[in-house]
C-alpha cells in the first residue's frame, strides 16, 4: 500500500467511526423534539449497553475447555463480595484484577 | 467549577488508565512489529480512537487497498456506538462546544463511565463528561506511543491485564444493579448478548444483540402504551 492509500484507509476508519458516534446527535439536534420511542430508548439503552459490554468483555472466555472460565468467574465473584462490603470502585476493581492476575499467571500456569 | 468536575472525573478514570496502558501498548507494539513507523500509530490513535477497530486496522493497512471494505468493517465493528449516542442525547444536551469533542471521544470506556455516573448538583455535568472523555483519550494516546517506542522491551509474560476493563464494566454494572428499577434492562442487555453470542458467534453477535434489545424495549413500550390507553 502506498502512503496515500494508507491515509485513505485510515480516513475510511475515521469516517465510519464518526458516523456511528455522531449519527444520533445529527438525527436529533438539541432544538428538535425527541419522539417518545427515542426518549424511551435513551432512558433504557445505557443499562442494556452496560449488560452488553460485560458480555462483550468476556467473549473470548472459553467455558468448554480448561480452565472453563473459572478465573473470570471467581474474580467477578470476589468483586461482587468486595463491592457489597466496601462500596469503593477502585478497591473492588483492584481486588478482582489482582486475584485474576495471580490465577492466570501463577496458579494456573 | 471545572476543577471540581475534574476532581470528580479523575479517580473514576484510573481503571481505564491501567487497562489502556496494556491495550494501547499492545497496539503500538503490534504496529511497530508490522513495520509501521510511529507516525502511523500516532495517527490511528489520535483520529480513529477506537480500540477494537484499531487492532483490525493493522490488518487493513497490511492488506491490499480496499477502502469500501475498510468503511464497512469499521461501521460493523463500531455500530454499538449508535446505542451510546442515543443513550447520551439528553445527558450531553446543553454542554456547548465541548459536546463535539465528547462525541468524538466516545469509546466504550468513556461512555460506560458517563452513562453510569450519578452526579450531585454541585458538579457541572458537561465538564465532568468532558474530563472523563479527555482523560481516557489522553491515556490511550500515551499508551500507544509508549508501546510503539519501547517495542520489544515490553514484558510479554504478564497475561490478563486487560481484565481491568472487564472489571470496570462489571463494577459499573453492579452500581446500577443496586437500583432495582434498572435490573430488568441490565438483565436484558446481558441475556440478549449471551443468546446472540451463542447463536451468531464471536464475530457477528453485537449486531444481533442490539436488534434483540431494540425489539424488546420498543415492544414493551408499545404494550405499556396500549395498557395506559
Amino acid at each position: 500500500m502506498t502512503e496515500t492509500q494508507m491515509i485513505v484507509t485510515i480516513g475510511m476508519m475515521v469516517l465510519g467511526t464518526m458516523f456511528t458516534r455522531f449519527l444520533p446527535f445529527i438525527a436529533f439536534p438539541e432544538h428538535k423534539p425527541i419522539p417518545k420511542w427515542m426518549v424511551v430508548l435513551g432512558d433504557r439503552l445505557p443499562y442494556a449497553s452496560l449488560g452488553m459490554l460485560v458480555v462483550y468483555a468476556l467473549k473470548d472466555v472459553n467455558v468448554l475447555s480448561a480452565p472453563f472460565g473459572l478465573p473470570e468467574l471467581v474474580s467477578l465473584a470476589l468483586m461482587t463480595f468486595v463491592h457489597r462490603w466496601r462500596h469503593d470502585t477502585l478497591i473492588s476493581i483492584g481486588s478482582g484484577v489482582s486475584l485474576y492476575l495471580v490465577l492466570v499467571n501463577i496458579l494456573l500456569k | 467549577m471545572k476543577l471540581k468536575a475534574f476532581k470528580a472525573a479523575f479517580p473514576i478514570t484510573l481503571p481505564v488508565l491501567t487497562g489502556y496502558l496494556f491495550l494501547g501498548m499492545a497496539f503500538g507494539l503490534l504496529m511497530n512489529k508490522a513495520g509501521f513507523s510511529l507516525i502511523w500509530s500516532f495517527l490511528m490513535s489520535a483520529i480513529v480512537f477506537a480500540g477494537a477497530l484499531q487492532f483490525a486496522g493493522i490488518g487493513l493497512l497490511s492488506a491490499a487497498f480496499d477502502p469500501l471494505s475498510a468503511l464497512l468493517l469499521t461501521i460493523l465493528v463500531n455500530i454499538r456506538h449508535i446505542f451510546y449516542g442515543v443513550s447520551m442525547l439528553e445527558k450531553y444536551k446543553g454542554s456547548g462546544n465541548k459536546k463535539f469533542f465528547m462525541i468524538f471521544m466516545m469509546a466504550d470506556e468513556a461512555f460506560s463511565i458517563n452513562a453510569a455516573a450519578s452526579l450531585d448538583d454541585s458538579i457541572d455535568r458537561g465538564w465532568f463528561y468532558f474530563f472523563t472523555s479527555l482523560l481516557c483519550y489522553l491515556y490511550w494516546q500515551v499508551s500507544t506511543w509508549i508501546g510503539h517506542l519501547i517495542g520489544q522491551l515490553i514484558p510479554g509474560e504478564i497475561k490478563g491485564l486487560d481484565f481491568v476493563l472487564t472489571a470496570l464494566f462489571y463494577i459499573l454494572f453492579l452500581n446500577q444493579w443496586e437500583h432495582k428499577e434498572n435490573r430488568p434492562t441490565l438483565l436484558l442487555g446481558l441475556g440478549a448478548t449471551v443468546i446472540s453470542l451463542l447463536v451468531l458467534g464471536k464475530t457477528q453477535f453485537l449486531l444481533g444483540s442490539m436488534v434483540l434489545i431494540l425489539i424488546v424495549i420498543l415492544s414493551k413500550m408499545i404494550k405499556e402504551g396500549a395498557h395506559h390507553d
